[in-house]
């Protein structure tokens, strides 16, 4: 009975034609990344591609405030040297105030000791949003009919909207009220105050041949910043997967144990009827 | 005790004895675990043992969760960050806390119409029924607050919705408001109460599922005949039931683990799905998200809340014949908080003589059509609002209340029920008998 109501509610809702997905809510590609999937991972040079294009092109406006540097170290992640992540972090002194620029500490009046930062710079300049999260802050796909069940297959969208905001400038701008807005095919509403400036093909040269293209950038950058949203990922996937396997386990002892348990109480029922 | 008639723990003379004068804890324990048990219950029998799991999950996790978390507007966000990044197991133990009250409340739905088709909720058990209402009432109250924890947008402006409900009361509403707050808007003070009373009412929940499992084991369980169990004799008890240890707590265990399989899935392959994204952009109370929506679990009662604006004619009329006391928005908080006290005075609505639905025709129909539209309701409530979906919440909500004060107490009389078997030992050999079944 339970099945049958389970059975017909779903199918009562496919087959309700609901009112069209609002207009205007932005269009995502479908890109395919490493990390898709339960055992997708990320790929450690397309990562360290990313950080690049963050750092030479993205960073100019956007902070990464929750993101650790020394996180750039760890394995399944960038996995930088590390010599090359303490240069990273020592770019970014926590104690270099532009109001003390001659590297003398207020209190003592000699030298400062320059402290490099635990955490990737914060900065907001012209409204930029963080992006230490952003890659779980926005999703690619609905519905159909608002069911989100297309994010069940092709996953919550995140990354694939991040790439397709940096691919989806159509070049036409507005003013509006004296602030300039770019028009964007993945942006909801379409019109957002990024610049389509911002990033264009061959904006970095990256050391291992790969061709600096918008697409690729795109690609790169946002696979990074799906890195830097949660970079214990594959923590997670691992863990996920161990417990599935042991409770699959425990799941098949448990019913092996069940079933000749109540093969007592289910057996003296039958023997009643012979 | 007039419970069904079992054996009872004997303490052996020594320690035994000595204890059991003093403090019959063994006692406790021995009665509860070798309850005779109906022996025919189904799976739909597995979601208390499930929803106990739950509640344990998600004190502990939420205990260690409590060590690393900040109640602090300007650090909440960020603590959230740091125990998903620095804290070791902080990932999982934040997705299993966060999925754990997705499990928490499907477990508790399943619960719930389980009981609603069986006819749980019926003499003797309505008080094993109301305090379960009571628990599900506080389950809401806890994961709303809970859900701010993390101030994100969502959170935020979920809060600043559902509070703002208060303000529809009237004469009091808007000082009742701003006490709960602890100010005129949701704000620092609002985040450390919340913390609090988050904190505290899963150990109120937990006192009240140790009265609600006291009450079902004085009157018995309930099973899928609806008939109970004969306590003539202990050999009529014997035939129509098993002690809970070992054949439910196997039983009970193995389902536990299927289901724990899935719940793992989900907290490790796709932890984010059944959550909103703008709950990853911190708090900002100037900015109003485009969509403000709960959680999927309170989306079906948010829909009721929504599908009585001004322009329903019953509404208008409430509004003239009280003076304009009760005005649409009233209006929504009523018709919500009245769609679970409907649901809790089901034992009084329900004048049918048969217990399980198996037995009626008629009722298996209409209640089909409930959970049905009941998974209408969540699709209405997930939604932008607009003529089409208001006109579907509004027929949906119709129905809910249609079901519980209407199609209940006339089915009682109108349908004619089947005969239900004369004893569960009867049911339980016919069912066996014929596999096919």
């Amino acid at each position: 009975m339970f099945r049958k109501i389970a059975i017909s509610a779903v199918s009562a809702l496919t087959l309700m034609t609901g009112a069209a997905w609002a207009a205007g809510e932005g269009e995502t590609t479908d890109v395919a990344f490493s990390f898709e999937g339960p055992f997708g991972s990320f790929d450690q040079h397309q990562l360290q591609r990313g950080l690049q294009v963050y750092t030479e092109v993205c960073s100019t406006c956007h902070g990464l405030k929750f993101v650790r540097i020394g996180d750039l170290a760890e394995a399944g992640g960038p996995q930088l040297p590390e010599d090359q992540v303490k240069a990273y972090a020592k770019a970014f002194p926590i104690n270099d105030e532009a109001s003390n620029p001659q590297f003398l500490d207020p209190a003592s009046g000699s030298m400062r000791t320059l402290t490099p930062a635990d955490h990737f710079p914060a900065n907001n300049s012209m409204g930029a949003p963080d992006l230490s999260v952003m890659a779980k802050a926005r999703k690619g796909f609905e519905g159909p009919y608002g069911l989100g069940t297309n994010q069940l297959f092709k996953g919550m969208g995140g990354p694939e909207h991040i790439y397709s905001i940096i691919t989806g400038f159509t070049g036409q701008t507005k003013d509006t009220a004296g602030v300039t807005l770019y028009e964007n095919k993945a942006f909801p509403g379409g019109w957002m105050g990024m610049p389509n400036t911002a990033i264009a093909a061959g904006q970095v040269t990256y050391a291992d041949g790969t061709e600096s293209s918008l697409e690729n950038e795109a690609k790169d950058v946002a696979a990074f910043l799906t890195w830097a949203a949660e970079p214990k990922m594959m923590v997670r996937k691992e863990s996920g997967f161990k417990a599935v396997l042991l409770l699959g386990l425990l799941s098949v002892l448990l019913y092996l144990t069940n079933k000749r348990l109540w093969s007592k109480v289910k057996g003296k029922k039958l023997s009643h009827q012979a | 005790m007039a419970g069904i008639p079992h054996d009872h723990y004997e303490p052996k003379p020594g320690f035994q004895t000595w204890l059991h004068s003093r403090l019959p804890i063994v006692s406790l324990v021995y009665d509860t675990l070798m309850l005779p048990t109906p022996k025919n219950l189904n799976w739909m029998w597995i979601w208390g043992i499930v929803l106990t799991f739950c509640l344990a999950l998600q004190i502990v996790t939420g205990i260690v969760l409590a060590m690393h978390y900040t109640p602090n507007v300007d650090l909440a966000f960020g603590s959230v960050e740091h125990i998903m990044r620095d804290v070791n197991g902080g990932v999982m133990l934040r997705y299993l806390h966060a999925n754990g009250a997705s499990l928490f409340f499907f477990a508790v739905y399943c619960h719930i119409f389980r009981g609603l088709y069986y006819g749980s909720y019926k003499a003797p058990r309505e008080v094993t029924w109301v305090i379960g209402m009571i628990i599900y009432f506080l389950m809401i109250a806890t994961a709303f607050m809970g859900y701010v924890l993390p101030w994100g947008q969502m959170s935020f402006w979920g809060a600043t919705v559902i509070t703002g409900l208060f303000g529809a009361i009237p004469g009091v509403g808007v000082s009742l408001q701003e006490w709960l707050l602890g100010g005129f808007a949701v704000s620092n003070a609002t985040l450390n109460r919340f913390f609090s009373l988050h904190y505290l009412l899963p150990f109120v929940i937990a006192a009240l599922v140790a009265v609600h499992i006291w009450a079902f084991h004085t009157t018995g369980n309930n099973n899928p005949t609806g008939v109970e169990v004969r306590r003539g004799s202990k050999a009529e008890v014997e035939a129509d039931t098993v002690p809970f240890w070992p054949y439910y707590v196997i039983k009970d265990l193995f389902a536990l683990s299927v289901i724990l399989m899935l719940f793992f899935a989900v907290v490790g392959f796709m932890p984010n799905y059944l959550g909103d994204p703008d709950n990853y952009i911190q708090a900002n109370p100037l900015a109003t998200p485009a969509h403000i929506v709960p959680e999927w679990y309170l989306l079906p009662f948010y829909a009721i809340l929504r599908s009585f604006d001004n322009t329903v004619w019953a509404v208008q009329l409430v509004h003239f014949l009280t003076f304009g006391i009760v005005d649409s928005k009233l209006f929504g908080v009523l018709a919500m908080g009245g769609a679970i006290l409907c649901m809790a005075l089901a034992p009084w609505l329900d004048t049918s003589a048969v217990r399980s639905g198996r037995y009626r025709p008629m009722f298996k129909a209409w209640f089909a059509v409930l959970v049905i539209d009941f998974v209408v309701l969540m699709w209405c409530g997930s939604q932008v609002p607009s003529s089409f979906t208001g006109w579907v919440g509004l027929i949906a909500a119709t129905y809910w209340f249609a079901y519980f004060l209407v199609i209940l107490p006339l089915l009682g009389v109108l349908e004619k029920p089947l005969l239900p078997p004369a004893s569960i030992e009867e049911d339980f050999k016919s069912h066996y008998a014929s596999p096919a079944e």
